[in-house]
């Protein structure tokens, strides 16, 4: 995640309160997904921002995550994603995304 | 359940992906509010 986005995740932790709060992600890939969401639960993996040893834990999905669509109003969902998900490998993405909420979440 | 409730949502979009203005569209249907979106491209 780019150093910027880091920053103001941690600014928004600290001023709105970390349970309150859900990270929703759109990354292409799963490995994208899954770097993104262990940055903002278990720290910067690549220890390069802000967030660097910062275990926010917070509550992450991507938007195509079958919990997530089921949120979200269907018309609305179908006109802004459905056609970009198309192309995204969809069960690649959830596995990372589960497995990094396991592990790190603590506001599920 | 409601994940997205009542909740402040940040969006992580991304340029390959799904950009960041799509998603804060779904977020609000689900009755959240968006405090913060980007748009990360990383070619």
């Amino acid at each position: 995640m780019d150093l910027e986005n880091q920053k103001r995740v941690k600014e928004f932790a600290d001023e709105h309160g970390a349970e309150n709060l859900v990270v929703i992600l759109g990354a292409a890939e799963g490995e994208a997904a899954g770097l993104a969401a262990e940055t903002v639960t278990a720290g910067d993996p690549t220890f390069a921002g802000p967030l660097t040893g910062v275990q926010l834990g917070l509550a992450t999905y991507h938007v195509c995550e079958p919990e997530m669509k089921e949120e979200f109003d269907e018309a609305v969902y179908d006109e802004q994603v459905s056609m970009m998900e198309m192309v995204l490998d969809v069960d690649e993405i959830v596995e990372e995304m589960s497995a990094i909420r396991d592990e790190f979440c603590k506001f599920l | 359940m409601a994940i997205l409730e009542g909740k402040k949502a940040i969006i992580i979009g991304d340029r390959d992906g799904i950009p960041g203005p799509a998603i804060a569209e779904c977020v609000q249907s689900a009755g959240a509010k968006v405090v913060f979106s980007s748009t990360e491209c990383f070619v």
